[in-house]
């Protein structure tokens, strides 16, 4: 909404925007952006620059590096800087594909990946390789008999995401790695939404590659990294200059860089406490809607689960419209709903959970981040009560539904 | 994906949600796999004019937007003139909708016609130009649209 009247009384009462698609992206930290301001004002610099201008940016993307290294447990010279999540995912799939396409044309993946992983393995499968789509449990929990009953002599990659971006759910990581490596086989992870959330470690993990992303952190987009073990030499993402140890050619994005690191070091001081504080308060969002909303029910697992990730379906509804009147209320949510996505399936992970379609198309995603409050979620609750209802008065399921338990 | 200010009214204030108690004709098309189900309840007199007009709709913004402006547009005509409702008038109507969204608006026009159907053949009579409504409006599909199933 438009608004160039400062502080009328109508602006003083209409809700101010209650932000709960931190998945899809989040907010910016005012740190985080002091750290940059430099390298898109001032210290201009190219990195692989001989003079002053460029040695100092070259030192402060190194330093960022390091950071965000030590965050995983990762060596500095094993990161490497990518736009984002998606451009590493592609990478890391193709690069192992196209290389090891001699001693094998396998994958396994998993039924509940990111569009990022799913659209690339179906890309290969269109040019002669052959995927298993692993399922999950109820709860999205991969079945790991499965994956184990999947592997061939000519498996070559296994990619599986480390915790779900709809639902929530944290895969059991260690042990995907664990039977990689002892069969040889090369194990990537989609980590966009569990890297600077959830601890994470390369080599206890058994992980050889890694994706992450800057701007699900509070850090910049378009600047994201792949993790990459000493021991994995993938083929190059960009051919060009010498940039990312020659793997990844382009001007470094240096203010992308800065802003990453130090969002990764802001998440590494404060990860223990901020979970603990968003974990009781989406648990408190959950818990009043489910006990205040009829037939509604949570997604994913309640455990095994990203601190921020309240996922919940109200039958009878669909999501869409949901979404449109929590957003008139100044509520931000997401949907795995068909319609909001474009095409007409609902989400592909609900459906992999076990949703039949009509459930899947009504579910709601509220993902939380650090600077959720209570009393926005308080307000959340109440907006969602008043839309649940309306719609439920508007649809024909929940009036079959309500004269069926009549009679 | 923009919605045009007459669908957001109409999507915001629904015209004409509810149920007719003993309506002339009640019309259910769509099915909730494919999320998306409209419910017409006509209310026709003697001289065959459509009196009152109810729906309910589950489904997303051009859903219920359609369903609204569609009962809107019928209310108070004769069947005749309902029976030239098409998708395209109720888009028309509502501004456009996104091509994404065009489904929606057969959904309207089914629902109009699956409820005439009821009618006629609760009072036993024909109405020219009349169909049996298909079981599954997803299943058969006209009107140029690209469809999956859905």
């Amino acid at each position: 909404m438009k608004c160039d009247v400062k502080d009328t009384d109508a602006v003083k009462q209409m809700p101010k925007t209650i932000y709960l698609d931190n998945a899809a992206t989040t907010i910016l930290k005012p740190e985080v952006l002091d750290a940059m301001m430099p390298y898109l004002t001032e210290k201009y610099g190219n990195p692989s620059s001989i003079h002053s201008f460029g040695a100092g940016c070259s030192a402060v993307c190194e330093s960022a590096r390091k950071t965000i290294a030590g965050l995983i447990n990762a060596k500095d010279n094993e990161i490497y800087f990518t736009s984002g999540g998606s451009e590493s995912d592609n990478w890391a799939i193709k690069s192992v594909a196209y290389m090891k396409k001699d001693k094998g044309k396998h994958i396994i993946t998993s039924a509940v990946e990111h569009h990022a992983v799913l659209e690339t393995c179906e890309f290969l499968q269109r040019d002669g390789f052959e995927i298993s789509f692993v399922g999950v449990d109820d709860k999205g929990i991969i079945k790991i008999d499965e994956l184990k009953a999947a592997i061939r002599p000519d498996t070559i990659l296994i990619s599986v995401i480390y915790a779900n971006n709809e639902i929530g759910t944290i895969q059991p990581i260690k042990e995907i790695g664990e039977i990689a490596r002892s069969k040889g086989i090369l194990f990537h992870t989609d980590a966009v939404q569990a890297f600077g959330h959830v601890p994470i470690d390369v080599e206890k993990e058994n992980i050889d590659m890694m994706s992450a992303s800057a701007h699900k952190i509070h850090g910049p987009k378009g600047i994201g990294m792949l993790y990459m073990k000493n021991n994995v030499k993938l083929t190059p993402m960009i051919h060009g200059g010498p940039h990312e140890r020659k793997r990844r050619a382009g001007t470094s994005n240096v203010p992308g860089i800065v802003g990453f690191g130090k969002a990764a070091e802001l998440s590494s001081i404060s990860m223990a406490k901020n979970n603990a504080k968003i974990t009781e308060k989406r648990n408190y969002l959950i818990d009043r809607i489910l006990s205040e909303i009829p037939y509604s029910r949570l997604n994913g697992d309640r455990d095994r689960r990203l601190p921020g990730n309240a996922n919940i379906s109200f039958r009878y509804i669909e999501g869409e419209s949901m979404l449109m009147m929590v957003d008139m209320k100044g509520i931000a949510a997401s949907t795995g709903s068909a319609c909001a996505s474009g095409s007409l399936d609902p989400s592909h992970v609900l459906l992999a959970i076990g949703l039949p379609h009509e459930i899947a198309h009504g579910s709601l995603r509220m993902t939380l981040s650090e600077f959720t409050t209570k009393e926005e979620l308080d307000y959340t609750v109440e907006a969602l009560k008043e839309v649940v209802s309306k719609l439920r008065a508007m649809s024909p399921l929940y009036e079959d539904a309500m004269k069926k338990k009549e009679e | 994906m923009q919605y045009s200010a007459k669908v957001m009214d109409h999507f915001t204030n629904p015209r004409n949600v509810g149920e007719i108690e003993n309506a002339s004709g009640v019309g259910t098309v769509g099915n909730a796999k494919c999320g998306d189900i409209m419910r017409v309840y006509l209310e026709i007199d003697d001289a065959g004019v459509i009196n009152d007009v109810k729906f309910k709709t589950f489904g997303c913004g051009a859903a219920v937007a359609t369903s609204s402006m569609a009962t809107e547009l019928i209310k108070g005509k004769h069947i005749d003139e309902a029976l030239k409702l098409t998708n395209r008038s109720v888009m028309e109507a509502l501004d456009g909708l996104p091509a994404i969204k065009v489904h929606c608006s057969v959904l309207a026009e089914e629902a109009v016609r699956a409820a005439l159907w009821d009618y006629a053949e609760k009072k036993g009579i024909k109405i020219d130009g009349l169909e049996k409504p298909a079981e599954d409006i997803h299943d058969s599909h006209h009107h140029d649209l690209e469809e999956d199933g859905c």
